[in-house]
Protein backbone atom coordinates (compact mmCIF):
# COMPACT_ATOMS: atom_id res chain seq x y z
CA UNK A 1 0.00 0.00 0.00
CA UNK A 2 0.81 3.51 -0.52
CA UNK A 3 2.11 5.55 2.39
CA UNK A 4 1.23 8.87 1.41
CA UNK A 5 -0.42 10.97 4.39
CA UNK A 6 -0.92 14.56 2.48
CA UNK A 7 0.31 17.27 0.14
CA UNK A 8 2.76 19.79 2.28
CA UNK A 9 3.82 23.26 0.58
CA UNK A 10 7.28 23.37 0.42
CA UNK A 11 7.84 27.20 1.35
CA UNK A 12 4.99 27.76 4.40
CA UNK A 13 3.88 24.33 5.76
CA UNK A 14 0.18 24.30 4.93
CA UNK A 15 -1.04 20.75 4.29
CA UNK A 16 -3.90 19.79 1.73
CA UNK A 17 -5.70 16.39 1.12
CA UNK A 18 -4.11 14.21 -1.61
CA UNK A 19 -5.53 15.54 -4.34
CA UNK A 20 -4.76 16.76 -8.27
CA UNK A 21 -3.25 20.07 -6.72
CA UNK A 22 0.16 21.17 -7.04
CA UNK A 23 0.55 25.03 -5.38
CA UNK A 24 0.07 26.03 -1.86
CA UNK A 25 -3.43 27.64 -2.64
CA UNK A 26 -2.17 30.59 0.12
CA UNK A 27 2.09 31.25 -1.19
CA UNK A 28 1.79 29.38 -4.11
CA UNK A 29 4.91 27.23 -3.04
CA UNK A 30 4.98 23.85 -4.27
CA UNK A 31 3.50 20.85 -3.05
CA UNK A 32 5.20 17.64 -2.00
CA UNK A 33 4.16 14.22 -0.84
CA UNK A 34 4.30 13.62 2.76
CA UNK A 35 4.90 10.21 4.39
CA UNK A 36 4.37 7.66 7.44
CA UNK A 37 8.10 7.28 7.24
CA UNK A 38 7.54 4.89 10.38
CA UNK A 39 4.96 3.15 8.68
CA UNK A 40 7.12 2.37 5.53
CA UNK A 41 10.07 1.58 8.05
CA UNK A 42 7.98 -1.28 9.78
CA UNK A 43 6.65 -2.77 6.26
CA UNK A 44 9.96 -2.22 3.59
CA UNK A 45 13.31 -4.20 4.28
CA UNK A 46 16.17 -4.97 1.76
CA UNK A 47 14.98 -8.49 0.95
CA UNK A 48 11.18 -7.22 0.23
CA UNK A 49 12.61 -5.08 -2.56
CA UNK A 50 14.87 -7.56 -3.83
CA UNK A 51 11.87 -10.00 -3.89
CA UNK A 52 9.86 -6.85 -6.57
CA UNK A 53 10.25 -6.27 -10.02
CA UNK A 54 13.10 -5.32 -11.90
CA UNK A 55 11.36 -1.78 -12.21
CA UNK A 56 10.68 1.06 -10.19
CA UNK A 57 7.58 -0.35 -8.44
CA UNK A 58 10.06 -2.22 -6.59
CA UNK A 59 10.17 0.64 -4.18
CA UNK A 60 6.60 1.14 -3.96
CA UNK A 61 6.64 1.45 -0.54
CA UNK A 62 8.24 4.62 -1.05
CA UNK A 63 6.10 5.87 -4.15
CA UNK A 64 2.63 7.92 -3.77
CA UNK A 65 0.54 5.23 -5.66
CA UNK A 66 -0.25 1.85 -5.49
CA UNK A 67 2.22 -0.90 -7.68
CA UNK A 68 -0.91 -3.20 -8.21
CA UNK A 69 -2.78 -0.53 -10.56
CA UNK A 70 0.64 0.83 -11.72
CA UNK A 71 1.18 2.36 -15.68
CA UNK A 72 4.03 -0.28 -16.38
CA UNK A 73 6.12 -0.53 -19.09
CA UNK A 74 9.30 -1.16 -17.15
CA UNK A 75 10.84 2.17 -16.39
CA UNK A 76 13.54 2.11 -13.84
CA UNK A 77 16.52 -0.28 -12.84
CA UNK A 78 18.53 0.20 -15.22
CA UNK A 79 22.31 -0.60 -15.67
CA UNK A 80 24.73 1.30 -13.16
CA UNK A 81 28.11 0.54 -14.91
CA UNK A 82 31.98 1.27 -14.09
CA UNK A 83 33.26 3.48 -16.12
CA UNK A 84 36.97 2.96 -15.41
CA UNK A 85 38.10 4.81 -19.04
CA UNK A 86 36.31 7.83 -18.56
CA UNK A 87 37.70 8.09 -14.82
CA UNK A 88 41.68 8.03 -16.39
CA UNK A 89 40.78 11.04 -18.91
CA UNK A 90 39.47 13.17 -16.16
CA UNK A 91 42.09 11.85 -13.45
CA UNK A 92 38.74 10.67 -11.59
CA UNK A 93 39.21 7.22 -9.09
CA UNK A 94 35.96 5.27 -8.49
CA UNK A 95 33.28 6.49 -11.36
CA UNK A 96 30.13 5.01 -12.26
CA UNK A 97 27.06 5.73 -15.08
CA UNK A 98 23.36 5.75 -14.25
CA UNK A 99 23.00 4.56 -17.57
CA UNK A 100 19.09 5.60 -17.86
CA UNK A 101 19.28 6.05 -21.82
CA UNK A 102 18.12 2.23 -21.19
CA UNK A 103 14.41 2.88 -20.49
CA UNK A 104 11.23 2.15 -22.36
CA UNK A 105 11.40 5.48 -24.14
CA UNK A 106 14.86 5.94 -23.44
CA UNK A 107 15.14 8.39 -21.16
CA UNK A 108 14.56 8.81 -17.05
CA UNK A 109 11.33 10.35 -17.69
CA UNK A 110 9.49 6.96 -17.67
CA UNK A 111 10.59 7.10 -14.50
CA UNK A 112 8.48 9.76 -13.38
CA UNK A 113 5.36 9.02 -16.03
CA UNK A 114 4.77 5.89 -14.83
CA UNK A 115 4.04 7.22 -11.18
CA UNK A 116 2.04 9.91 -12.66
CA UNK A 117 -0.17 7.69 -14.89
CA UNK A 118 -0.60 5.41 -11.95
CA UNK A 119 -1.88 8.07 -10.09
CA UNK A 120 -3.60 9.97 -12.34
CA UNK A 121 -6.01 6.22 -12.84
CA UNK A 122 -6.26 6.29 -8.91
CA UNK A 123 -7.63 9.78 -9.44
CA UNK A 124 -10.16 9.04 -12.39
CA UNK A 125 -8.71 10.78 -15.18
CA UNK A 126 -9.04 9.74 -18.49
CA UNK A 127 -7.42 12.15 -20.26
CA UNK A 128 -3.34 12.87 -19.64
CA UNK A 129 -1.70 15.84 -20.81
CA UNK A 130 1.80 17.43 -20.36
CA UNK A 131 4.45 20.13 -21.25
CA UNK A 132 7.39 18.57 -22.80
CA UNK A 133 11.17 19.69 -24.43
CA UNK A 134 10.88 15.86 -25.48
CA UNK A 135 12.00 13.33 -23.41
CA UNK A 136 8.53 13.57 -21.52
CA UNK A 137 6.76 13.79 -24.69
CA UNK A 138 8.01 10.53 -25.84
CA UNK A 139 7.07 8.93 -22.31
CA UNK A 140 4.00 10.39 -21.77
CA UNK A 141 2.54 9.51 -25.66
CA UNK A 142 3.72 5.80 -25.25
CA UNK A 143 2.57 4.76 -21.37
CA UNK A 144 -0.75 6.55 -22.19
CA UNK A 145 -1.04 3.84 -25.42
CA UNK A 146 -0.54 1.16 -23.05
CA UNK A 147 -2.87 2.72 -20.54
CA UNK A 148 -5.50 3.24 -23.29
CA UNK A 149 -5.43 7.30 -21.98
CA UNK A 150 -6.20 9.79 -24.61
CA UNK A 151 -3.02 11.86 -24.37
CA UNK A 152 -2.44 15.85 -25.26
CA UNK A 153 0.98 16.57 -25.28
CA UNK A 154 2.24 20.16 -25.91
CA UNK A 155 5.87 20.15 -27.13
CA UNK A 156 7.77 23.77 -28.34
CA UNK A 157 7.31 23.74 -32.40
CA UNK A 158 11.13 23.77 -32.77
CA UNK A 159 12.17 20.39 -31.08
CA UNK A 160 14.42 17.74 -32.81
CA UNK A 161 12.94 15.69 -35.61
CA UNK A 162 13.60 12.47 -33.63
CA UNK A 163 11.29 14.04 -30.45
CA UNK A 164 8.83 14.43 -32.67
CA UNK A 165 8.58 11.19 -34.37
CA UNK A 166 9.14 9.38 -31.46
CA UNK A 167 5.95 11.01 -29.96
CA UNK A 168 3.75 11.19 -33.00
CA UNK A 169 4.29 7.27 -33.70
CA UNK A 170 1.91 6.69 -30.16
CA UNK A 171 -0.86 8.50 -31.79
CA UNK A 172 -2.23 10.44 -29.23
CA UNK A 173 -2.76 14.54 -29.68
CA UNK A 174 0.76 16.40 -30.39
CA UNK A 175 0.61 20.14 -30.66
CA UNK A 176 3.37 21.90 -31.45
CA UNK A 177 3.30 25.51 -29.97
CA UNK A 178 4.91 28.10 -31.56
CA UNK A 179 7.43 29.44 -28.74
CA UNK A 180 9.38 27.92 -26.66
CA UNK A 181 9.25 25.52 -23.36
CA UNK A 182 8.56 28.32 -21.29
CA UNK A 183 5.69 29.79 -23.36
CA UNK A 184 4.59 25.35 -23.79
CA UNK A 185 4.31 25.37 -19.96
CA UNK A 186 2.61 28.83 -19.37
CA UNK A 187 0.12 27.85 -21.70
CA UNK A 188 -0.53 24.07 -20.01
CA UNK A 189 -0.69 25.78 -16.65
CA UNK A 190 -3.28 27.67 -17.95
CA UNK A 191 -5.60 24.70 -19.71
CA UNK A 192 -5.44 23.08 -16.73
CA UNK A 193 -7.47 25.11 -15.10
CA UNK A 194 -9.81 25.15 -18.03
CA UNK A 195 -9.40 21.15 -18.24
CA UNK A 196 -10.65 18.36 -16.22
CA UNK A 197 -6.70 16.47 -17.48
CA UNK A 198 -4.28 15.02 -15.34
CA UNK A 199 -1.21 17.60 -16.55
CA UNK A 200 1.63 14.77 -15.77
CA UNK A 201 4.24 18.39 -14.75
CA UNK A 202 1.52 20.44 -13.63
CA UNK A 203 -1.44 19.26 -11.72
CA UNK A 204 -0.24 16.34 -10.78
CA UNK A 205 3.10 17.25 -10.55
CA UNK A 206 3.65 16.51 -6.62
CA UNK A 207 3.49 13.16 -7.47
CA UNK A 208 5.18 12.58 -10.94
CA UNK A 209 8.52 14.37 -9.47
CA UNK A 210 8.37 11.31 -6.77
CA UNK A 211 9.46 8.88 -9.23
CA UNK A 212 12.60 10.82 -9.64
CA UNK A 213 13.47 9.01 -6.65
CA UNK A 214 14.23 6.21 -7.70
CA UNK A 215 17.28 7.34 -9.36
CA UNK A 216 18.78 7.60 -5.96
CA UNK A 217 17.13 4.35 -4.83
CA UNK A 218 18.19 1.91 -7.30
CA UNK A 219 21.72 3.64 -7.26
CA UNK A 220 22.01 2.99 -3.83
CA UNK A 221 21.00 -0.94 -4.01
CA UNK A 222 23.16 -1.44 -6.76
CA UNK A 223 26.06 -0.10 -4.80
CA UNK A 224 25.30 -2.82 -2.48
CA UNK A 225 23.15 -0.66 -0.29
CA UNK A 226 25.84 1.99 0.00
CA UNK A 227 25.68 6.28 -0.90
CA UNK A 228 27.98 7.14 -3.55
CA UNK A 229 30.13 10.13 -2.13
CA UNK A 230 29.53 12.77 -5.13
CA UNK A 231 26.47 12.72 -7.61
CA UNK A 232 26.08 14.83 -10.73
CA UNK A 233 22.70 15.44 -11.91
CA UNK A 234 21.39 17.26 -14.86
CA UNK A 235 19.55 20.39 -14.12
CA UNK A 236 16.39 21.60 -16.02
CA UNK A 237 13.37 22.56 -13.71
CA UNK A 238 15.91 21.10 -11.27
CA UNK A 239 13.54 18.52 -10.13
CA UNK A 240 15.51 15.26 -10.36
CA UNK A 241 18.54 16.98 -8.91
CA UNK A 242 16.19 17.48 -5.70
CA UNK A 243 14.54 14.55 -5.96
CA UNK A 244 17.80 12.17 -6.37
CA UNK A 245 19.21 14.12 -2.50
CA UNK A 246 15.76 13.37 -0.92
CA UNK A 247 15.80 9.69 -2.28
CA UNK A 248 19.07 8.93 -0.50
CA UNK A 249 18.11 10.62 2.46
CA UNK A 250 14.72 8.45 2.69
CA UNK A 251 16.62 5.40 2.51
CA UNK A 252 17.84 5.79 5.58
CA UNK A 253 14.98 7.22 7.47
CA UNK A 254 13.79 3.92 6.36
CA UNK A 255 16.20 1.74 7.56
CA UNK A 256 17.77 0.66 4.24
CA UNK A 257 21.01 2.40 4.53
CA UNK A 258 22.64 2.01 7.51
CA UNK A 259 25.10 5.13 7.90
CA UNK A 260 23.30 8.21 6.77
CA UNK A 261 24.61 9.60 3.53
CA UNK A 262 26.63 12.48 2.79
CA UNK A 263 25.69 12.84 -0.64
CA UNK A 264 27.79 15.78 -2.03
CA UNK A 265 24.99 16.82 -4.99
CA UNK A 266 26.54 19.13 -8.07
CA UNK A 267 24.55 20.02 -10.69
CA UNK A 268 24.85 20.27 -14.70
CA UNK A 269 23.26 23.22 -17.02
CA UNK A 270 24.13 24.10 -20.17
CA UNK A 271 25.65 28.03 -20.58
CA UNK A 272 22.73 28.65 -23.16
CA UNK A 273 19.97 27.87 -20.51
CA UNK A 274 21.53 28.29 -17.27
CA UNK A 275 19.69 30.29 -14.77
CA UNK A 276 20.27 28.06 -11.85
CA UNK A 277 23.73 27.55 -12.07
CA UNK A 278 24.46 31.43 -12.49
CA UNK A 279 22.32 31.91 -10.11
CA UNK A 280 24.20 29.56 -7.30
CA UNK A 281 27.55 30.71 -8.56
CA UNK A 282 26.75 34.29 -8.47
CA UNK A 283 25.58 33.01 -4.73
CA UNK A 284 22.38 35.02 -5.73
CA UNK A 285 19.39 34.42 -3.50
CA UNK A 286 17.39 35.20 -6.91
CA UNK A 287 17.00 32.68 -10.20
CA UNK A 288 16.56 35.08 -12.92
CA UNK A 289 14.45 33.79 -15.94
CA UNK A 290 16.63 32.96 -19.44
CA UNK A 291 15.57 32.81 -23.19
CA UNK A 292 17.02 29.73 -23.92
CA UNK A 293 19.57 29.03 -26.63
CA UNK A 294 21.68 26.04 -26.56
CA UNK A 295 21.41 22.21 -28.13
CA UNK A 296 20.61 20.95 -25.14
CA UNK A 297 17.03 21.61 -25.89
CA UNK A 298 16.11 19.05 -22.84
CA UNK A 299 17.55 21.23 -20.51
CA UNK A 300 16.40 24.36 -21.77
CA UNK A 301 13.98 25.42 -18.95
CA UNK A 302 14.82 29.42 -18.90
CA UNK A 303 12.21 29.57 -15.55
CA UNK A 304 12.96 26.71 -13.38
CA UNK A 305 10.31 26.03 -10.82
CA UNK A 306 12.33 23.62 -8.33
CA UNK A 307 15.79 26.20 -9.00
CA UNK A 308 15.71 27.31 -5.36
CA UNK A 309 15.45 23.68 -4.10
CA UNK A 310 17.95 22.42 -6.18
CA UNK A 311 20.70 25.47 -5.12
CA UNK A 312 19.53 24.55 -1.57
CA UNK A 313 20.72 20.41 -2.26
CA UNK A 314 23.96 21.95 -4.13
CA UNK A 315 24.98 24.73 -1.54
CA UNK A 316 24.45 22.34 1.76
CA UNK A 317 26.11 19.43 0.56
CA UNK A 318 29.11 21.26 -0.16
CA UNK A 319 28.26 20.16 -4.04
CA UNK A 320 28.99 22.73 -7.35
CA UNK A 321 27.19 23.75 -10.28
CA UNK A 322 28.61 24.29 -14.24
CA UNK A 323 27.21 25.89 -17.03
CA UNK A 324 29.17 24.53 -20.18
CA UNK A 325 29.40 25.66 -23.62
CA UNK A 326 27.45 23.56 -26.70
CA UNK A 327 31.12 22.69 -28.25
CA UNK A 328 31.75 21.47 -24.55
CA UNK A 329 28.82 19.20 -25.04
CA UNK A 330 29.21 17.72 -28.10
CA UNK A 331 33.06 16.96 -27.14
CA UNK A 332 31.63 15.60 -24.08
CA UNK A 333 29.42 13.11 -25.81
CA UNK A 334 31.74 11.89 -28.06
CA UNK A 335 34.25 11.46 -24.68
CA UNK A 336 31.63 9.46 -23.28
CA UNK A 337 30.83 7.63 -26.03
CA UNK A 338 34.29 6.93 -27.15
CA UNK A 339 36.01 5.41 -22.99
CA UNK A 340 32.46 3.93 -22.24
CA UNK A 341 30.41 2.76 -25.44
CA UNK A 342 27.46 5.07 -23.87
CA UNK A 343 25.83 7.01 -26.50
CA UNK A 344 24.14 10.17 -24.69
CA UNK A 345 21.75 13.05 -25.91
CA UNK A 346 22.81 16.45 -25.19
CA UNK A 347 21.88 16.57 -21.39
CA UNK A 348 24.49 13.64 -20.94
CA UNK A 349 26.95 16.21 -23.05
CA UNK A 350 26.27 18.51 -20.35
CA UNK A 351 26.62 16.30 -17.69
CA UNK A 352 29.91 14.41 -18.87
CA UNK A 353 31.38 18.13 -19.47
CA UNK A 354 30.54 19.22 -15.72
CA UNK A 355 31.98 16.08 -14.60
CA UNK A 356 35.25 17.00 -16.65
CA UNK A 357 34.79 20.65 -15.31
CA UNK A 358 34.48 20.39 -11.74
CA UNK A 359 37.15 17.09 -11.61
CA UNK A 360 39.95 19.53 -13.22
CA UNK A 361 39.26 22.47 -11.15
CA UNK A 362 39.47 19.97 -8.24
CA UNK A 363 36.14 19.92 -6.73
CA UNK A 364 35.15 16.37 -7.53
CA UNK A 365 38.14 14.25 -5.88
CA UNK A 366 39.85 11.17 -7.34
CA UNK A 367 39.20 9.98 -3.34
CA UNK A 368 35.91 10.11 -4.17
CA UNK A 369 32.96 7.61 -5.13
CA UNK A 370 30.93 9.44 -7.92
CA UNK A 371 27.74 8.83 -9.97
CA UNK A 372 27.10 10.57 -12.71
CA UNK A 373 23.48 10.42 -14.34
CA UNK A 374 23.14 9.72 -18.05
CA UNK A 375 19.27 10.45 -18.43
CA UNK A 376 18.40 10.52 -22.31
CA UNK A 377 19.66 8.47 -25.17
CA UNK A 378 21.85 9.90 -27.98
CA UNK A 379 19.36 8.71 -31.04
CA UNK A 380 16.78 11.20 -30.01
CA UNK A 381 19.24 13.90 -30.28
CA UNK A 382 21.41 12.81 -33.63
CA UNK A 383 21.56 16.28 -34.83
CA UNK A 384 24.35 17.57 -32.23
CA UNK A 385 26.53 14.90 -33.23
CA UNK A 386 26.08 14.15 -37.07
CA UNK A 387 28.06 17.44 -38.17
CA UNK A 388 31.04 16.07 -36.62
CA UNK A 389 31.35 12.69 -36.86
CA UNK A 390 31.25 9.89 -39.72
CA UNK A 391 32.99 7.01 -41.89
CA UNK A 392 36.46 7.19 -41.12
CA UNK A 393 37.20 5.81 -44.70
CA UNK A 394 34.43 5.33 -47.95
CA UNK A 395 36.10 2.98 -50.20
CA UNK A 396 35.03 0.55 -53.21
CA UNK A 397 34.53 -2.88 -52.18
CA UNK A 398 38.25 -4.12 -52.58
CA UNK A 399 41.01 -4.88 -50.76
CA UNK A 400 43.28 -2.00 -52.84
CA UNK A 401 40.86 0.54 -51.71
CA UNK A 402 41.27 -0.85 -48.29
CA UNK A 403 45.04 -0.56 -47.97
CA UNK A 404 44.68 3.01 -50.02
CA UNK A 405 42.37 3.98 -47.24
CA UNK A 406 44.44 2.35 -44.62
CA UNK A 407 48.41 2.52 -45.34
CA UNK A 408 49.80 1.62 -42.16
CA UNK A 409 47.70 -1.08 -42.11
CA UNK A 410 49.15 -2.78 -45.14
CA UNK A 411 52.81 -1.99 -43.86
CA UNK A 412 51.74 -4.32 -40.58
CA UNK A 413 50.57 -6.77 -42.56
CA UNK A 414 53.80 -7.41 -45.00
CA UNK B 1 -10.05 47.56 -20.04
CA UNK B 2 -7.81 44.99 -19.48
CA UNK B 3 -8.32 41.46 -18.78
CA UNK B 4 -6.48 39.50 -16.01
CA UNK B 5 -6.49 35.79 -16.10
CA UNK B 6 -7.27 34.30 -12.77
CA UNK B 7 -5.32 30.81 -11.78
CA UNK B 8 -7.47 28.11 -10.22
CA UNK B 9 -5.99 28.67 -6.80
CA UNK B 10 -7.20 32.39 -6.43
CA UNK B 11 -10.57 32.18 -8.10
CA UNK B 12 -12.32 31.82 -4.56
CA UNK B 13 -11.18 35.51 -4.37
CA UNK B 14 -13.24 36.19 -7.82
CA UNK B 15 -16.08 34.31 -6.86
CA UNK B 16 -15.09 31.41 -8.82
CA UNK B 17 -14.21 34.17 -11.64
CA UNK B 18 -11.50 32.73 -14.18
CA UNK B 19 -11.00 36.43 -15.87
CA UNK B 20 -11.49 39.69 -14.43
CA UNK B 21 -11.74 43.26 -16.39
CA UNK B 22 -9.91 46.03 -14.41
CA UNK B 23 -8.93 49.46 -15.33
CA UNK B 24 -4.52 50.19 -15.54
CA UNK B 25 -1.65 51.35 -17.35
CA UNK B 26 0.61 49.29 -15.48
CA UNK B 27 0.91 45.78 -13.98
CA UNK B 28 1.39 47.58 -10.61
CA UNK B 29 -1.70 49.61 -11.09
CA UNK B 30 -4.23 46.92 -12.15
CA UNK B 31 -2.93 44.26 -9.22
CA UNK B 32 -3.49 47.25 -6.70
CA UNK B 33 -7.13 47.51 -8.59
CA UNK B 34 -7.38 43.49 -8.33
CA UNK B 35 -6.96 43.72 -4.57
CA UNK B 36 -9.20 47.04 -4.30
CA UNK B 37 -11.95 45.11 -5.99
CA UNK B 38 -11.19 41.88 -4.59
CA UNK B 39 -10.04 42.16 -1.30
CA UNK B 40 -7.33 39.85 -0.18
CA UNK B 41 -5.25 39.37 -3.37
CA UNK B 42 -2.15 41.53 -2.25
CA UNK B 43 -1.53 39.17 1.07
CA UNK B 44 -1.69 36.17 -1.60
CA UNK B 45 0.54 37.28 -4.42
CA UNK B 46 2.96 39.48 -2.66
CA UNK B 47 5.34 39.24 0.38
CA UNK B 48 4.88 41.61 3.19
CA UNK B 49 7.27 43.95 1.49
CA UNK B 50 5.08 44.22 -1.30
CA UNK B 51 7.31 42.25 -4.02
CA UNK B 52 5.65 39.56 -5.51
CA UNK B 53 6.29 35.93 -3.97
CA UNK B 54 8.92 33.59 -5.97
CA UNK B 55 6.43 31.19 -7.00
CA UNK B 56 4.37 33.88 -8.44
CA UNK B 57 4.62 34.62 -12.10
CA UNK B 58 2.95 37.35 -14.28
CA UNK B 59 2.86 37.68 -17.92
CA UNK B 60 2.03 40.25 -20.23
CA UNK B 61 0.45 39.52 -23.65
CA UNK B 62 2.51 36.01 -22.96
CA UNK B 63 5.29 37.58 -21.84
CA UNK B 64 6.71 37.42 -18.06
CA UNK B 65 7.25 40.78 -16.50
CA UNK B 66 10.52 39.68 -15.41
CA UNK B 67 11.55 39.88 -18.42
CA UNK B 68 9.76 43.83 -19.01
CA UNK B 69 10.14 45.99 -16.56
CA UNK B 70 8.43 44.12 -13.24
CA UNK B 71 5.56 45.34 -11.78
CA UNK B 72 5.77 48.66 -13.41
CA UNK B 73 5.73 47.24 -17.18
CA UNK B 74 3.34 48.81 -18.99
CA UNK B 75 -0.17 47.19 -20.06
CA UNK B 76 -1.41 48.37 -23.25
CA UNK B 77 -4.95 48.41 -23.79
CA UNK B 78 -6.27 44.95 -25.16
CA UNK B 79 -3.31 43.19 -24.03
CA UNK B 80 -4.16 40.31 -21.46
CA UNK B 81 -2.16 40.18 -17.95
CA UNK B 82 -2.19 36.56 -16.67
CA UNK B 83 -0.99 35.25 -12.93
CA UNK B 84 0.33 31.84 -13.08
CA UNK B 85 1.72 29.70 -10.75
CA UNK B 86 5.02 29.06 -11.34
CA UNK B 87 5.84 25.16 -9.78
CA UNK B 88 4.79 23.84 -13.15
CA UNK B 89 6.99 21.99 -15.65
CA UNK B 90 10.08 19.98 -16.39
Amino acid sequence: MAFVTALKCRECGREYPIEPSYTCSWCFGPLEVAYDYDAIRASVSRESIAAGPLSVWRYADLLPSERQESVDLGAGFTPLVRAPRLAAELGLGELWIKNDTLNPTNSFKDRVVSVALSKALEFGFKVVACASTGNLANSVAAHAAHAGLESYVFIPSNLEAGKIVTTAVYGGNLVAVDGNYDDVNRLCAELAGTYPWAFVNVNVRPYYAEGSKTLAFETAEQLGWQAPDHVVVPIASGSQLTKIHKGFHELFEVGLLDEEPSVRVSGAQALGCSPVATAFLEGSEVIKPVKPDTIAKSLAIGNPADGYFAIDAVRNTGGAMAAVTDDEIVDAIRLLARTEGIFAETAGGVTVATLSRLAASGVIRPDERVVIYITGHGLKTLEAVSPVVGPTATIRPNIEAFHDAFPALEESSK
Amino acid sequence: MTVIRIPTQLRELTGGAGEVDLQGATVAELLAALNAAHPGFGERISEPDGSLRRFVNIFVAEEDIRFLEGIDTPVAPGEVVSIVPAVAGG
